[in-house]
C-alpha cells in the first residue's frame, strides 16, 4: 500500500524521523488555518500518488494568507496524470543548503534489505544511477543484524555527505531503518533529504509503501486505507477482501491464485477478448469469497461476459460451485458465465453446478475452450 | 528418481489439528506420503486420524525419525514454525503459508542460512512438491499428477503448477518432480536450486519451467542455464498482457536492474535456448513434442 507524502511524513514522525511543521487541508479555508499556524512562508502541496507534481502546478509557496488563499484554491480539483486533488500538505518552507537521498529496500536477490545514501538529491534517482553510479553509496544490511549507528557514521562518511550534516543524517538513518523494518515498510524513501542553511537535517518529502501482509500487526495503519483506491470497483472489491485490478475489457475474470489470474488474461488476450479486471480470489477462498467477487465483476456495467477459471488446490471446488448459485441467487447477474473447474474435489464441485446449467451458466473442459466461448458469448 | 523427496521420506505436520492441516495433511496421506504425526502446541498425546501429535517439533522428530516437515500454520506463527522445525532436525521445510511479513521471511531466510545451512525450505506460500506415486507434501491434488516421468516442473506460481501437471499428464505424460516454490520476496528454494537438481537427476530428461512477471528470478535463471543445463527446458511467463502492477517505486527498479516484465523475462530465457511459449497450453504441447524426440 503506497501512501500520500502526508501519510508518509506522520508515519516518519512516529519513529522519531525530523520532518517540516505543518498539516493536511482539504478546504482553502483549512489551508489558511494550518498556514497561520506554522508560519510563512509556507509550501502549499498538492497529494496524488503520481510523480510530477511541481510540474503540473501541484506545489506552490505562499508568502501571506492571500497567496495561500490563490495557490489553495487552485490547486484543489486540479487534476494531476488523472489524479484529482482533493487533498493539500501545508508545511512550513524550509531553506535548502544541500539536498540529499535516502532510501532502504528489500534486495530480493541477495536475500538482505539494501539502503542507497546519495550527496545528489532532489533530482529523480534512476537519473543519478544511470548518469554517475558512483554518487550512489549502497550498503546491504543483514536483516537479522540490522543497521547500527556506527556503520551509518561510515556510510554518511563513504557517500559524501558534507561534514555539518554527517552525524544528524547517519541517526536519522538508524531511525529511517527503523521505521522501515519495524514499521513493515516495503520501501521507504526520502527524496530530497535536506540540510539547511542553519545545520539541520530532516526530510522534505516521504515515500512510504507498507507491507500489507503486516496488517495484523498495525492497526494504526486502518486510517490509510480508508484514502487508499479511488476507482469505485477497486474500492468495493477491497472492502470484500478480494484481490482486483480494474481494465477496460469486457470479459470479467475471477481466477484463484495470481499466476492464475495473470495466465487467464493472457488467453483471453490470445484468443481475442479483453479482460474487463483481474481478479485472484486467493488461496482458500470459500462460498463466500466466490459469490463476492461475482457481485464485484457484476456491478461493472462493462462486462458482458465472466469467465471463472479455478484450478483448485488449497481452494475447493465445490464450496467456489456453492459460491457461484449463492451469487445467482443472491443478486441478479446479468452477464452470461462460463466456467472451467478443475483440481481439489473438481468432481464433487462439477456435479453441485450440473443440475443449474443452462446457455447463461455454462461449463468448458479446458481453459482455452472456456476463453474461446467467453470471447464469443461477450461479443454477441 | 526424484528430487528433494521420495517414496521413503517421513513428514510431519506442523498444524495437523487446524481445519487446513488436517485436510491437507490426511490428503498426503491418502496419496501414500508417510505422514508420520503432527505437531500442535498444547495439543501432543493427541492424534488426528490415527496419526500422533506432538507437542514440539524435537518431541515428534524423536519419535517418529521425520526429515520434512509441512508447515501449515496463520502467517504471524509461521517464521516461529519455520526455525522450530531447523531446531528440531528437520532438513526439507515446506511452507505453504501465503501472507508472512516480507521482513519476517527476510529475518528467516537468514537466520536459517546462518544457523542451518543444511536445511532447505520451499516456500513461503508455495503449493508445495509432489513426485508422483512417491510423495506428496502441500496442497497439490495428487490425481492431476503422472507418475514416471520423464519431465521435471518448476514453478513460481501456485496454480499454474497445477496446470502445467494437469497439460502434461492429460498428454500422457509423467514427471518425476514438481515443486512450486511459491512467489514471495523471499523464497527458501529459488528456480537455479530446482534446475540444478534436474540437471543432475538421471530419471528427469526435459524440465518445464513456469513464471511469472515481477523481480529477477527469471532473467538470473535464464543466465544459469546458459551455462549449466544440457537439459531442454519450456517455458512459460504468465502475464504477457497484465497491467502494469503495484510499483515497487524507484529503488526496486534500480536493484534488479530488470523491468520484471514478461516480455524481458521471455527474451532473457530464449536467449538461453529456452522454448518460450504464450501459454500454458502451447507449453504442454511444446513438451509433448520433446518427450516424443527423446
Amino acid at each position: 500500500m503506497d501512501l500520500f507524502e502526508y501519510q508518509g511524513k506522520q508515519y516518519f514522525s512516529r519513529f522519531g524521523i525530523a520532518v517540516s511543521p505543518g498539516d493536511v487541508a482539504d478546504t482553502v479555508d483549512e489551508a489558511v488555518a494550518v498556514a497561520e499556524r506554522v508560519g510563512y512562508p509556507v509550501v502549499v502541496k498538492a497529494q496524488v500518488k503520481v510523480g510530477g507534481r511541481g510540474k503540473a502546478g501541484g506545489v506552490k509557496l505562499a508568502h501571506d494568507v492571500d497567496e495561500v488563499r490563490r495557490h489553495a484554491g487552485d490547486i484543489l480539483g486540479l487534476d494531476i496524470k488523472g489524479h484529482v486533488v482533493r487533498r493539500l500538505w501545508i508545511e512550513r518552507s524550509s531553506d535548502i543548503a544541500k539536498e540529499y537521498y535516502a532510501s532502504f529496500t528489500l534486495d530480493r536477490p541477495n536475500k538482505a534489505h539494501l539502503g542507497m545514501l546519495s550527496a545528489q538529491g532532489g533530482v529523480e534517482i534512476e537519473v543519478v544511477a544511470e548518469e554517475n553510479p558512483d554518487a550512489i553509496a549502497f550498503l546491504s544490511i543483514d536483516p537479522v543484524r540490522g543497521l547500527d549507528i556506527e556503520t551509518a557514521r561510515r556510510w554518511v562518511h563513504e557517500a559524501e555527505l558534507d561534514e555539518a550534516a554527517r552525524e544528524q543524517a547517519a541517526q536519522l538513518l538508524v531511525k529511517l531503518y527503523d521505521c522501515y523494518t519495524t514499521g513493515d515498510c516495503d520501501l521507504a524513501e526520502i527524496n530530497p533529504l535536506i540540510l539547511t542553511p542553519d545545520g539541520t537535517v530532516h526530510a522534505l518529502d516521504a515515500k512510504v509503501t507498507l507491507d500489507e501482509n503486516a496488517s495484523f500487526r498495525h492497526p494504526e495503519w486502518e486510517e490509510y486505507r480508508a484514502t487508499e483506491t479511488e476507482d469505485p470497483r477497486e474500492k468495493m472489491a477491497k472492502e470484500k477482501g478480494l484481490n482486483y485490478i480494474g481494465l477496460d475489457g469486457t470479459i470479467g475474470i475471477i481466477a484463484n491464485g495470481a499466476g492464475l489470474a495473470m495466465s487467464t488474461l493472457d488467453v483471453v488476450n490470445q484468443v481475442g477478448g479483453s479482460a474487463a479486471n483481474f481478479l485472484d480470489i486467493g488461496g482458500g477462498a470459500n462460498a463466500d469469497v466466490m459469490a463476492a467477487a461475482m457481485e464485484v465483476i457484476n456491478a461493472d456495467p462493462k462486462v458482458t461476459a465472466i469467465f471463472v477459471n479455478i484450478f483448485g488446490g488449497i481452494t475447493r471446488v465445490d464450496e467456489v460451485a456453492q459460491g457461484v448459485l449463492e451469487a445467482l441467487r443472491r443478486v441478479s447477474i446479468t452477464a452470461p458465465i462460463v466456467l472451467r473447474l478443475d483440481g481439489t474435489n473438481a468432481v464433487e464441485g462439477r456435479a453441485i453446478l450440473a443440475p443449474h446449467l443452462n446457455d447463461r451458466l455454462i461449463t468448458e473442459p479446458t481453459m482455452l475452450d472456456a476463453a474461446r466461448r467467453a470471447v464469443s458469448l461477450a461479443n454477441a | 528418481m526424484s528430487i528433494f523427496v521420495d517414496e521413503n521420506t517421513k513428514v510431519i505436520v506442523q498444524g495437523l489439528t487446524g481445519g487446513q492441516g488436517k485436510f491437507h495433511g490426511l490428503r498426503n496421506r491418502d496419496y501414500g506420503t508417510k505422514v508420520v504425526g503432527g505437531v500442535t502446541p498444547g495439543k501432543g498425546g493427541t492424534d488426528v486420524d490415527g496419526i500422533p501429535v506432538f507437542n514440539t517439533v524435537r518431541e515428534a522428530v524423536e519419535a517418529t525419525g521425520a526429515t520434512a516437515s509441512f508447515v501449515v500454520v496463520p502467517p504471524k506463527f509461521a517464521s516461529a514454525a519455520i526455525l522450530e522445525a531447523a531446531e528440531g532436525g528437520i532438513t526439507f521445510i515446506v511452507c505453504i503459508t501465503e501472507g508472512i511479513p516480507a521482513h519476517d521471511e527476510a529475518v528467516t531466510y537468514n537466520k536459517l542460512v546462518e544457523s542451518y545451512p543444511h536445511v532447505r525450505l520451499l516456500g513461503p506460500n508455495c503449493p508445495g512438491i509432489i513426485s508422483p506415486g512417491k510423495c506428496n507434501i502441500g496442497i497439490t491434488s495428487g490425481d492431476i499428477a503422472l507418475a514416471g516421468g520423464p519431465v521435471g516442473i518448476v514453478s513460481r506460481s501456485g496454480t499454474l503448477t497445477y496446470q502445467a501437471l494437469h497439460e502434461l499428464s492429460q498428454q500422457g505424460i509423467g514427471q518425476t518432480t514438481c515443486v512450486g516454490i511459491g512467489g514471495d520476496p523471499v523464497p527458501g528454494t529459488n528456480f537455479i536450486d530446482c534446475l540444478a537438481a534436474f540437471e543432475a537427476d538421471p530419471e528427469t530428461k526435459a524440465v518445464m519451467m513456469i513464471g511469472e512477471i515481477g523481480g529477477s528470478e527469471e532473467e538470473r535463471a535464464a543466465e544459469w542455464i546458459k551455462h549449466n543445463m544440457t537439459k531442454p527446458i519450456v517455458s512459460y511467463i504468465a502475464g504477457v498482457t497484465a497491467p502494469p502492477g503495484r510499483k515497487m517505486g524507484h529503488a526496486g527498479a534500480i536493484i534488479s536492474g530488470s523491468k520484471g516484465t514478461a516480455q524481458a523475462k521471455m527474451e532473457a530465457l530464449a536467449a538461453a535456448g529456452v522454448h518460450v511459449c504464450l501459454n500454458p497450453t502451447e507449453a504442454g504441447q511444446k513438451m509433448v513434442e520433446i518427450v516424443q524426440a527423446l
